[in-house]
């Protein structure tokens, strides 16, 4: 008998562990946006002092690890765990990044989606009681990223209004079993969801119905409503897609309107920052959960918060292929103290 | 059935996300890319009756032209301008012959990394590729069509 399970996919942690320190490096662009002053590192040179872009997207996954676990004293000894991915082929930033960390790991691959997949399985290993202290991590590069799923940087070609910037940034999470807090208490687990969009240029839209099939879920199976949150975040839907999704919640008997942004709206200056619908990628909700909200929930500007990270899971021979984009979006609560 | 309503739900949706996208601006898109390409149309007169001036024939000055544009695409490239303009001109740099320096240079600089064999030298046409294949078999159909038709007018 599942007996930390709620309602239909929903995780109610009986020991909810503690986000016990955050870590975040951005790259340039991002550190000229709206949440510069929340990174612990920006990059001037988004190479990071390497020699290709992939090369530079590890470093900076694994620098984020290392500051990470610097900021409470940690050697990566007494990490049990270690939860990463992110979106180059055969996920090379993270296994790359474990080479040097030496944590034993588990590499997922959720696209943009990665990190509440990666918070969320470290949380139940700790909830479980499998491990004292986990690490979920993931990154993004906007370099990598082009030259693997669209065109080579210096390519004069023009990018339509729907298309998504990646945010070059990578984000880790340090859990433990023990802390003052904010603890993870709900985790809603995403399914693939695919309403036959075909245009890679526009994965917001792509991804809106999956996100807004996990926040459905997650509001049914917990009892919750837009009230018992303060904030509640999709990873990279952007403009277009959050339009969508807070649309389709609504027709479902929900509004959230008022509660709900995009971490790939938060992240960039949409008018002057030249990133049409906004940020994307797996460093969009890491950075901007891991540098801005988590400061958010210490200094107590909010109680609790709904991170749904969102991710488009399409390759590009799929695409060739002419195959439409499943989505999928992960949930998890997020409270800055516990329910007596 | 199921299928079938899984479908219809699918078109509602679609339907749905068509309206919610912006559309690029046309007049302005076109406006920009008339005017660049324009502009790039007008560097390379400018070269074609400097060559003229030189005393280079009609038959042959095409290829000095051509030669000066795809240096100059293949050079903006690699100062990192190219991508700027296009970002912009849209069709307006993309059409003309700087543009298809512009495909063959970018895709050799992206791939250096992966060395000169599989980097540069198999990635290098990722883009201008399919245009060359295209180009030349059209070219080909063209010319045995061409041929049938002044056979048979004889």
């Amino acid at each position: 008998m599942a007996e930390k399970k709620i309602g239909l996919h929903t995780i109610k942690l009986k020991n909810p562990p503690s986000i016990l320190s955050t870590a975040t490096i951005v790259g340039p662009k991002e550190g000229e946006g709206p949440l510069k002053d929340y990174f612990d590192i920006v990059l001037e040179d988004d190479l990071f002092g390497e020699k290709s872009w992939e090369k530079a997207e590890s470093k900076m996954l694994r620098e984020a690890v290392r500051l990470a676990m610097n900021k409470i004293n940690l050697s990566p000894d007494q990490v049990d765990y270690f939860f990463a991915g992110d979106l180059l082929n055969q996920i090379i930033s993270s296994s790359f990044a474990a080479r040097e960390l030496g944590i034993p790991f588990f590499g997922l691959y959720g696209a943009c989606s990665t990190l509440t997949e990666a918070m969320s399985l470290a949380a139940m290993m700790v909830d479980g009681g499998f491990a004292d202290i986990t690490i979920a991590a993931t990154s993004s590069h906007f370099s990598s990223a082009e030259r693997q799923f669209r065109f080579p940087l210096e390519h004069g070609n023009q990018r339509p209004p729907t298309s998504q910037w990646t945010v070059t940034g990578a984000g880790a999470v340090v859990l433990g079993s023990k802390g003052g807090g904010p603890y993870i208490t709900y985790i809603t687990t995403g399914r693939v969801v695919d309403f036959g969009i075909k245009d890679a240029n526009n994965m917001g839209a792509a991804m809106a119905p999956a996100a807004a099939d996990t926040i459905l879920r997650h509001l049914k199976d917990t009892g919750f409503t837009a009230a018992d949150y303060d904030l509640i975040m999709t990873g990279d839907l952007a403009k277009i897609g959050r339009e969508i999704a807070a649309d389709i919640i609504k027709q479902n008997g929900y509004d959230i309107t008022t509660k709900f942004t995009d971490a790939g709206i938060e992240i960039f200056d949409l008018t002057t920052q030249d990133v049409h619908a906004g940020g994307s990628g797996c460093g969009c909700s890491a950075s901007v959960f891991g540098g801005y909200l988590y400061k958010q929930l210490i200094n107590g500007n909010l109680n609790r918060i709904m991170i749904v990270s969102t991710g488009a899971l399409l390759s590009p021979t799929s695409t060739q292929q002419g195959e439409s984009i499943p989505g999928i979006a992960h949930a998890i609560t997020i409270e800055r103290s516990l329910m007596p | 059935m199921e299928k079938r309503k899984e479908n219809e739900i699918k078109n509602i949706y679609q339907q749905l996300v068509q309206k919610k996208v912006p559309q690029s601006s046309l007049i302005k898109d076109a406006i920009f890319a008339f005017v660049v390409g324009g502009l790039i149309c007008d560097v390379g007169q400018f070269f074609m009756n400097l060559f003229l001036s030189f005393g280079i024939s009609k038959d042959d000055v095409g290829y000095y032209v051509a030669t000066v544009m795809v240096f100059l695409g293949a050079f903006l490239t690699g100062l990192g301008v190219y991508d700027n303009i296009g970002k912009y001109a849209g069709a307006g740099s993309i059409v003309p012959i700087t543009g298809f320096a512009n495909s063959i240079v970018s895709p050799a600089m992206e791939y250096k990394r992966e060395g000169y064999i599989f980097g540069v030298g198999s990635k290098m046409f990722v883009i201008a590729g399919p245009i060359l294949v295209y180009g030349i078999s059209s070219s080909i159909i063209v010319g045995i069509i061409y041929y049938l038709v002044k056979m048979l007018a004889r």
